[in-house]
């Protein structure tokens, strides 16, 4: 029996095991939202956003904290256009993704039709990978294919355009079992010579640090990672994309790297004879001047991405894998073999500089102060949480306090956008984590200025009764532009005030959910118990600190060693 | 041009593959001499002859990200080997009769074709590798070049030699 284009489409969905959806309708996609509806309304949550840019940084924030591909279906035109920035996000950060998109019918493509836009074209760079369908009879194996990609390799962001007529006309509904990709096939498995030889540098290395990233997390290394680090005594740097993949509270953990990463662990990869990168790309907010970089230090680099390896930094020993295949083996070597007797008693000294960096520079703040500190906050929620929830960050000082003052147990409980910086992510991220997780605690750690670029996801929470609580940093700045002006630019604050910024009390009130301030630090610890207490959806403002930074500080471009502490 | 490589590349034949890869160089500002695409044998896929030129490790980031795009099949950096590369010019000199002769001498010498003639032109058409369609360029520039056509190099990997048949040892 032949079925219309629409409903091989969401057939096709129930096939990948796909049971959420993250969207907003439109005169292209009219025919697919009329037949959800009608046909498959058991089959699907959907969940309509308010601007369709929140639909994509949802369904990303649904695929972080579950691992599973997020799925986004918008309208043609602006409808499109409005996901450029929810896909770059979600390329930068290798999040799997697949977003369908309306497009006019294929006789007025190219002609300047109401609501067309070259959504391909625009997307290119943009995406893993993307498609127009042509035809119906090319559907299924499309998004067969789209999926696959979206998931395999390094994951990315797939767009699939799908033509008005496309979607009215009918084929026979066969999903494919199998893959005809003959141009796409992924590296996983490790090379055995390398992996030896790189076995070989951690059997003798005095001075290790493993430098891990976000690949551990999407590959679900972080067992492996675990064992590795335990069983060699390696301490464990992270990236932000990283966070989470190692036990934040584990005594191997040196937190963070780079830009505003801890003292202890930027003094400890400059010092370094041996770093080990796993799933992560020397990004310059990491590396900081690259000539200056872990000077001393063989690199082996775990990548499942070729042109991440030798595109920033030279590596001695690179390694073309899934991290997780990659660990396991380094695992299975090492059991066998073991760490030299001479590693093994210099590594005492290693551990001994690198408590000495700690106690010398631990992140700290005042905390005789009256007025908010941004990082109490952060802290606070930690502390109350027990560590335990999932948080999204905007972007700015916000991400990095989050970064700094919440340590990260569990992989996929932070969602960032750390390759982007996209101001606007958190808010519509925590609502795709928490429509994953209807149990539990999400905290969208936020500022003033990120919160109001995607505010109108109160509406969605509010719909939904999404219990997704956010915590405004506010200081009436956009303060990591504001930081930079006060160190870089002689305290000329170029339009980076933004007191005038609505009352967010009020503001959740007008939309259904409640409203928290807390002006005194006195007030916060009560205003988060209200908070995480509510079953609702809560904005909880706190009035902080006008002119806080963010400490330590690389400057760009300075060597990492080279931190502002203070 | 220093450091110059010919990257053969083989992509499907299918829409929007060419922007693929145009895009992918200027979105990572990667140089492009110049780009040749046409169907190969197996009319599914199209041979790319890309010349270009950088630091071997901008080679290297060319290379890999090529062969990171999904419609690309395999990527060769004839370079590496022996290959031949050949490209085609048209160039339309201004010729009245009393420097005619010179240049269809200087067109002989590089075993070029006349393709049209008129009272006060002539237009050449001259392949060969980089060096002689410099050489010929060269010559003829000084005379008044009107216009000229390049289409980019094609480059094909040389053949691996093997023995005669019938020869042993």
């Amino acid at each position: 029996m032949k079925i219309t284009g629409a409903q091989i489409l969401l057939q096709s969905l129930k096939a990948e095991g796909v049971d959420t959806i993250f969207g907003y309708p439109g005169g292209a996609v009219i025919d697919i939202f009329d037949v959800m509806v009608r046909q498959f309304s058991g089959d699907f949550k959907f969940i309509l956003v308010r601007h369709e840019q929140a639909a994509v940084h949802a369904a990303d924030g649904y695929a972080r904290a579950t691992g599973r591909p997020g799925v986004c279906l918008v309208t043609s035109g602006p409808g499109g256009t409005n996901t450029v920035t929810g896909l770059a996000t979600a390329y930068m950060d290798s999040i799997p993704l697949v977003v369908f998109t309306g497009q006019v019918p294929t006789p007025l493509i190219g002609n300047d039709a109401f609501q067309e836009a070259d959504i391909v074209g625009i997307t290119r760079p943009c995406t893993k990978h993307n498609y127009l369908v042509a035809s119906v009879d090319q559907l299924a194996t499309i998004i067969k294919e789209a999926f696959y990609i979206a998931i395999s390799g390094r994951p990315g962001p797939v767009l699939v355009d799908l033509p008005k007529d496309v979607m009215q006309s009918k084929a026979e509904f066969i999903y494919p079992t199998k893959l005809n990709l003959t141009t796409y096939r992924p590296t996983v498995k490790a090379h055995i010579p390398s992996i030896k030889r790189a076995a070989e540098l951690i059997r003798h290395a005095q001075r290790p640090v493993i430098y891990a990233g976000g690949g551990v997390i999407t590959s679900g290394a972080h067992e492996e990672l675990r064992t590795l680090a335990e069983m060699a005594g390696f301490p464990v740097a992270m990236t932000l994309m990283g966070l989470g993949c190692f036990p934040g509270t584990h005594p191997l953990s040196l937190g963070m790297l780079g830009m505003h990463g801890t003292y202890r662990a930027n003094m400890a990869v400059n010092n370094s004879d041996l770093l080990l990168a796993v799933g992560a790309r020397f990004d310059d907010r990491v590396t900081g001047r690259v000539e200056d970089f872990a000077p001393g230090a063989k690199i082996i680099h775990v990548d499942i991405d070729p042109t991440s390896i030798q595109k920033n930094i030279a590596v001695d020993v690179p390694i073309v894998a899934d991290a997780r295949d990659a660990l396991a083996r380094l695992v299975e070597v090492l059991k066998k073999t073991g760490r030299s007797d001479k590693s093994k008693e210099m590594l005492k000294n290693w551990h001994a500089s690198i408590t000495a960096w700690r106690n010398e520079q631990r992140l700290r703040f005042d905390r005789t102060s009256e007025t908010i500190k941004p990082q109490y906050v952060v802290e606070k929620l930690y502390e109350i949480t027990q560590g335990q929830a999932i948080i999204a960050t905007e972007v700015g000082q916000n991400q990095m306090w989050a970064a700094q003052y919440y340590l990260f147990d569990h992989p996929r409980t932070l969602l960032s956008s750390g390759g982007l910086g996209t101001m606007g992510y958190g808010f519509p991220a925590a609502i795709g984590a928490q429509v994953a997780f209807p149990g539990k605690t999400v905290i969208d750690i936020a500022g003033d200025g990120s919160i109001q670029m995607n505010i109108q996801e109160l509406a969605t929470v509010a719909h939904y009764k999404l219990p997704v609580k956010i915590a405004i940093l506010n200081n009436g700045y956009l303060g990591m532009v504001r930081q930079w002006q006060e160190r870089f630019y002689d305290n000329v604050y170029a339009h980076t005030d933004i007191m005038a910024s609505p009352d967010f009390v009020k503001l959740a009130e007008a939309y259904g959910a409640l409203g928290l301030r807390a002006k005194f630090n006195s007030e916060v610890e009560t205003v988060i118990r209200e908070g995480l207490q509510s079953d609702g959806p809560v904005i909880m403002d706190f009035v902080v600190e006008r002119e806080e930074s963010v400490y330590p500080m690389v400057p760009a471009g300075a060597s990492i060693k080279d931190m502002i502490l203070v | 041009m220093e450091n110059r490589h010919v990257i053969s590349v083989l992509v499907e034949n299918k829409p929007g593959v060419l922007a693929r890869v145009s895009g992918m160089f200027s979105g990572r500002t990667f140089n492009i001499h110049s780009l040749t695409v046409a169907p190969t044998l197996d009319t599914d896929y199209s041979r790319m002859t890309i010349v270009t030129d950088g630091r071997e490790q901008i080679i290297e980031q060319i290379i890999k990200q090529l062969r990171k795009l999904i419609n690309v099949a395999k990527v060769q950096d004839l370079t590496r080997g022996d290959f031949v590369d050949r490209e085609m010019v048209l160039i339309r000199m201004k010729a009245t009769a009393a420097k005619r002769g010179e240049i269809l001498g200087i067109n002989d010498v590089f075993r070029g074709k006349v393709v049209d003639l008129t009272h006060d032109s002539v237009t050449l058409e001259v392949s060969g590798n980089q060096n002689k369609i410099e050489a010929i360029l060269e010559l003829l520039a000084p005379m008044g070049i009107q216009e000229l056509i390049r289409t980019g190099t094609v480059a094909i990997s040389r053949a691996k030699k093997s023995k005669l048949p019938g020869i042993t040892q």
